[in-house]
C-alpha cells in the first residue's frame, strides 16, 4: 500500500497581531473590526514559498532516508519565479541528486491537495518515493479582509509504500472554472468575488459532491470519517459542509486561523501535517482543496510510529513565537511600503548566473569539504585543504553542513549596514564536527547571542536584485529549538 | 633566513594633506597637497624620483585604476608607477614597494603616495562594494563596524571580562585620543571628549558606539625614501631609517579552519614578531617608544596592544585603563589622535602613521611633540575584517637605534 510515510511543516516565527491591522486600516473599513483577534503567521522579508518549502521538507525529512526519494513536488500560488523552477532549488536546497524528478504545482489554491493525490498517484505506480511539499506566503491588499485573514506556512509529506504512518485510501478530483477568485500573470493580488455567493454557490455545491465521491471511492461512510479538513476563511462553512455532508461535527478539524490564518494552497496540507501529529492508530483523515473546483483525498493513520519525524512539527513551530504589533513594519518586510532606505541599499545584487552553478552545492546545498586525510572539515570546500599542518591537494569530498548543528564564536548587532530588517546580526559559527563560516543570523533577539549559543541552520533569501527580479539564497543561523 | 630592511633604507621627506570632509578637493588636489610638502621636506627636484607606488584602496569610486592617476597629479616624468591595493594596509604597502626598489639598488630615490577620497560616496561610513563572486554569495555583507565589533564578545568570552569593563576600556581609547587629535591642525576630528560622552553615544554595531569607530576621511599622504648614503650626500643630519616591514596576510584558517576564537588578530601575532626580529627588538614595550596603530574602532586598538605583544594576553584592558598608551603614558599610542580622530584615508593611512612617527623622531610635531625623544616608532594597518586580513606592521627609527 502507498501512503504518507513521514510528514513535517514550518510556520514563520513572526506573529502579526490582527489587532494591529485592524488599528491602522478600519478606519477606513470598519467591517475589519470583526477579524481583531488572535494573531496570523507572517514570513519575514527573507523567507518565501521557497524557503518555507525547504524548512517543512527539512522538518518531514528528519531521520529519514533522502536517498529514497525519485520526486519532489512543490504545490503554491505565490511561487517566486514564472520560470526557473521553483522545486528544483527545493531539491538543491535539501541536497538531493540530480536524478530526482522536481516539479511546480500551481494554479489554483487547491494544488496543494492536487500535489498530494498526484504524489500518491505516482508513488503507488512504480513504488518510489515522492516528496509533497505545498508552500504559501499570499500576498493581500492592505485593509482588505483577506490580509487578516491569511497566514503564511508549509507542509511537507513523503509519501511512499513502506512503513507508512498513514495509509492512502482514495483520491477525488472535480474540475470546475468556479471563479471565486482570480489573479492574472504579473498581477500583485487576487480579485475576489462576493463571499455569500462563494459559499452558497462554491463550497455548498461543489465540495459535497468531491466529499461524497472520495468517499464512494474509499467505500467508506460519511460518519466514518474522523478527521475532516477543508479550510476556507469564512467562518463556520466548515462545519456547515461537514453537516450537510453527514460528517459528524466533532471530526471538524481545527482550522488554525486564530493562531497561524489561512495559507491558501498549502492549508489544507498544514491540517493534515497537524492531525497526524495526534491522530490514533484507525483515524480516517478527509482532506479537501478547494479551488476552480475541489480535490478530496482520504487517508487512515496506521500503527506505525511517527517518530522521529518531524523536528518541529506545525504544533512545535507555532510555539516558536514572535507577537508583532507593527503594522507598518509588516508592510515594509512584505514590500508594499516603499520607505526610504538609504543608499546603503542600492548595492547592486546581480548575481552571476555562471558562478551560481558551478557552487551550486556550496551556496544552495551548504555543503562543505572533508579532508579524506585528517577528516578536517571546512566551509566552502576548496581544492587545497585549510588545515595549518596539512595543505593537502585535492583530498576533500562533500561533507553537508545544512543539517548540523553549529555554535556562536563572534557575533555583532549592526545598525549601520542595509538591511530589510535591522540590525544585521551575524558572526562566525563552529559546526558540530567541525567546519565554521561567518553567518547571516535571523529570528533571534539580542538575548539569544551570546558566544557558545546553539544554532540550527535555515534556508533564506540572502538578497535580492530588484533591478532584475532575481532571489538569492543561502544559509543563515538562528537559534537552535530542541522538539 | 633574509637580512631584512634593517638600516638599508632612509626617509628623506614627508608629507601629509590635513584629512578629513574635504569637499574642496578631489583625490590629485589631496595628493599634490602630500606630495609638495614631501618633495620640500626632502629638497630634491621631481625628476630625481626614479619610480612610485601610489596606494588606493577605493579606487572605482575615486582615481580609478592604474598608477596613471598619481603620474598626471604630480606630472611625474614617465617614471614606473604601480598601483597598489591591499585593504587598509595599502598605504604601507605602497611604502613597501618604494622602500624596496631603493634596497634593491634599482631606484636611488622612490616615492609613495597614498590617497583616498570617500566623501563623495553621498553617505558616512566606508563604500559598500563587492567583496568577489564568491563572498557575494556565501559571505556577510557586513558593515566595517560590524565586523570589527565581534573581537568584543569573543575577547570578554576569552579573558572573562564584563562587559561594562570592556566597555569603559574602550570609551578610554577613544577619549584619549580625541584628547590627541585636538592638538592636531591636520586631524580631521579635533574636539576633546569625554568618557560620558563615548558611553552614552547611539550604538553603530554592538557593542561599538559611535565615538568607537574612527572618522571616514578624505585624505593623502606620501613619503620619499632613498639610501643612507644618498641621504646624506643631500644634507640630511639626523637620519630616520626603515627598521622592519613586515606583512602578513590570512590563508583562511581563522574563518575556515579551526582553533582561532576571535578573540585577536592572528595576521598581526605573526606581522609584529617578523617586525621585531627583522629590526632587531627583544623587549617592544621597553624598546618600542610610539606607536602608530590601525584604531579603527576602539575595540581593535585594545587588542592590539596585546597582538604586538605590548600587553600580556587579557592585560589591554588594565594597560588602557592605566595610561600606558597616553600622550603622556610609557608608550603613546595614536599621539596624533590616530584613526580616530586624525582620520582614515584608506589609501593614505599606512603613510600618514609613518609621517606621524617620522615627525616625532624629528621634534617636528608640534604642540603634540612627545617630551622625551623618540627613537623607535612602530606603525601598524589592519585591512579587512578580524576572520580575513591583511596586518602590516612598519618600524621607523633614528639611525643608529
Amino acid at each position: 500500500m502507498v501512503g504518507i510515510v513521514a510528514f513535517g511543516a514550518y510556520v514563520p516565527r513572526m506573529r502579526l497581531q490582527r489587532s494591529a491591522v485592524v488599528a491602522a486600516n478600519s478606519w477606513f473599513n470598519s467591517a475589519l473590526k470583526s477579524h481583531a483577534k488572535g494573531e496570523k503567521a507572517v514570513a519575514n522579508w527573507d523567507e518565501d514559498s521557497i524557503t518555507m518549502a525547504v524548512e517543512a521538507a527539512r522538518d518531514s525529512l528528519n531521520g529519514q532516508d533522502r536517498e529514497a526519494i525519485g520526486a519532489v513536488f512543490l504545490a503554491s500560488t505565490t511561487l517566486p519565479f514564472a520560470d526557473r523552477q521553483n522545486a528544483v532549488i527545493v531539491k538543491e536546497a535539501l541536497n538531493l541528486g540530480d536524478h530526482v524528478a522536481t516539479l511546480d504545482v500551481g494554479g489554483s489554491r487547491r494544488c496543494g491537495v492536487s500535489a498530494l493525490i498526484q504524489a500518491v498517484a505516482s508513488a503507488a505506480s512504480d513504488g518510489t518515493t515522492r516528496l509533497c511539499v505545498a508552500s504559501e506566503k499570499p500576498k493581500d491588499r492592505p485593509a482588505s479582509e483577506s490580509e487578516l485573514t491569511h497566514g503564511d506556512a508549509a507542509a511537507a509529506f513523503v509519501v511512499g509504500a513502506q512503513r507508512e504512518i498513514a495509509r492512502h485510501l482514495a483520491s477525488y478530483t472535480l474540475s470546475a472554472d468556479f471563479v471565486d477568485h482570480f489573479r492574472a500573470q504579473g498581477r500583485d493580488y487576487d480579485y475576489e468575488w462576493e463571499s455569500r455567493w462563494i459559499r452558497d454557490e462554491g463550497y455548498g455545491k461543489l465540495a459535497p459532491q468531491a466529499v461524497a465521491g472520495v468517499l464512494r471511492r474509499a467505500d467508506l461512510r460519511a460518519d466514518q470519517i474522523d478527521v475532516f479538513i477543508l479550510p476556507t476563511s469564512i467562518r463556520g462553512l466548515a462545519a456547515a459542509i461537514a453537516k450537510q455532508c453527514g460528517i459528524r461535527s466533532a471530526a471538524v478539524a481545527d482550522d488554525l486561523s486564530a493562531v497561524l490564518g489561512n495559507c491558501a494552497a498549502a492549508h489544507p496540507l498544514v491540517m493534515l501535517a497537524r492531525s497526524l501529529e495526534t491522530a490514533a492508530a484507525g483515524q480516517r483523515i478527509l482532506v479537501a482543496g478547494f479551488g476552480s473546483g475541489c480535490d478530496a483525498i482520504v487517508f487512515e493513520r496506521t500503527d506505525a510510529a511517527a517518530s522521529p519525524s518531524p523536528l518541529l512539527g506545525v504544533d512545535g513551530w507555532l510555539a516558536r513565537r514572535k507577537p508583532e504589533s507593527n503594522y507598518v513594519k509588516y508592510l515594509c518586510l512584505r514590500g508594499q511600503l516603499d520607505i526610504e532606505r538609504g543608499m546603503r541599499a542600492e548595492f547592486d545584487q546581480k548575481q552571476p548566473l555562471t558562478a551560481l552553478w558551478r557552487s551550486r552545492k556550496t551556496v544552495l546545498g551548504l555543503v562543505g569539504g572533508r579532508c579524506t586525510q585528517t577528516g578536517a572539515v571546512q566551509f566552502p570546500r576548496s581544492q587545497i585543504g585549510v588545515s595549518p599542518n596539512n595543505h593537502a591537494i585535492g583530498t576533500q569530498e562533500d561533507y553537508p553542513l545544512a543539517d548540523r548543528k553549529a555554535r556562536i564564536l563572534t557575533y555583532t548587532a549592526d545598525h549601520l549596514t542595509y538591511t530589510p530588517d535591522p540590525p544585521a546580526c551575524y558572526g562566525m559559527i563552529e559546526f558540530d564536527g567541525g567546519g565554521r563560516m561567518h553567518a547571516e543570523f535571523c529570528d533571534l533577539e539580542p538575548e539569544d547571542v551570546e558566544v557558545g549559543r546553539e544554532m540550527r541552520m535555515m534556508f533564506r533569501i540572502k538578497a535580492v536584485d530588484a533591478q532584475r527580479g532575481f532571489i538569492r539564497y543561502f544559509w543563515k543561523a538562528t537559534p537552535a529549538v530542541s522538539s | 633566513m633574509a637580512s631584512g630592511i634593517r638600516d638599508k633604507v632612509a626617509i628623506i621627506g614627508m608629507g601629509c594633506a590635513r584629512f578629513g570632509e574635504r569637499w574642496d578637493a578631489d583625490a590629485d588636489a589631496l595628493m599634490v597637497e602630500a606630495y609638495l610638502e614631501a618633495l620640500t621636506d626632502a629638497g630634491i627636484e621631481p625628476g630625481r624620483i626614479d619610480a612610485a607606488w601610489l596606494s588606493v584602496a577605493m579606487d572605482s569610486i575615486n582615481v580609478g585604476p592604474s598608477g596613471i592617476p598619481a603620474s598626471v597629479a604630480l606630472r611625474l616624468d614617465n617614471i614606473p608607477v604601480t598601483k597598489v591595493e591591499n585593504y587598509c594596509a595599502s598605504g604601507t604597502e605602497a611604502f613597501r614597494g618604494a622602500v624596496y626598489a631603493v634596497a634593491s639598488g634599482a631606484a636611488d630615490i622612490a616615492l609613495a603616495i597614498g590617497v583616498e577620497k570617500l566623501k563623495d560616496t553621498g553617505y558616512g561610513g566606508l563604500p559598500v562594494r563587492s567583496r568577489g563572486t564568491m563572498f557575494d554569495m556565501i559571505g556577510v555583507v557586513g558593515s566595517a563596524p560590524g565586523n570589527f565589533a565581534q573581537l568584543a564578545g569573543a575577547y570578554r568570552a576569552r579573558h572573562n571580562i564584563a562587559k561594562g569593563d570592556l566597555k569603559r576600556a574602550m570609551a578610554h581609547v577613544s577619549v584619549k585620543s580625541h584628547a590627541n587629535g585636538a592638538k592636531n591642525p591636520k586631524a580631521h576630528l579635533r574636539k576633546p571628549i569625554d568618557i560620558d560622552t563615548v558611553l552614552n553615544a547611539p550604538m553603530v554595531a554592538e557593542p561599538l558606539g559611535l565615538y568607537d569607530c574612527c572618522g571616514v576621511s578624505d585624505g593623502a599622504a606620501c613619503a620619499i625614501v632613498t639610501t643612507p648614503a644618498i641621504a646624506r650626500s643631500l644634507g640630511a643630519r639626523e637620519l630616520v631609517t626603515v627598521k622592519a616591514l613586515q606583512l602578513s596576510v590570512s590563508n583562511g584558517w581563522e574563518l575556515q579552519g579551526a582553533g582561532w576564537d576571535g578573540s585577536y588578530f592572528h595576521t598581526a601575532r605573526i606581522a609584529a614578531d617578523r617586525a621585531y626580529r627583522e629590526a632587531g627588538i627583544t623587549d617592544p614595550r621597553r624598546q618600542i617608544s610610539l606607536m602608530e596603530v590601525h584604531d579603527c574602532f576602539s575595540i581593535t586598538e585594545l587588542v592590539t596592544m596585546e597582538d604586538l605583544r605590548i600587553s600580556p594576553p587579557g592585560g589591554g584592558v588594565k594597560d588602557v585603563l592605566d595610561g600606558v598608551f597616553d600622550s603622556d603614558g610609557d608608550i603613546p599610542c595614536q599621539i596624533d589622535g590616530g584613526l580616530k580622530c586624525f582620520g582614515h584615508p584608506i589609501g593614505a593611512s599606512g603613510l600618514r602613521m609613518i609621517y606621524e612617527n617620522y615627525l616625532q623622531m624629528l621634534g617636528r610635531a608640534g604642540e603634540r611633540q612627545r617630551s622625551k625623544q623618540p627613537v623607535l616608532g612602530l606603525s601598524h594597518n589592519l585591512g579587512g575584517m578580524p576572520n580575513q586580513n591583511v596586518c602590516a606592521v612598519a618600524i621607523i627609527g633614528l639611525d643608529g637605534a
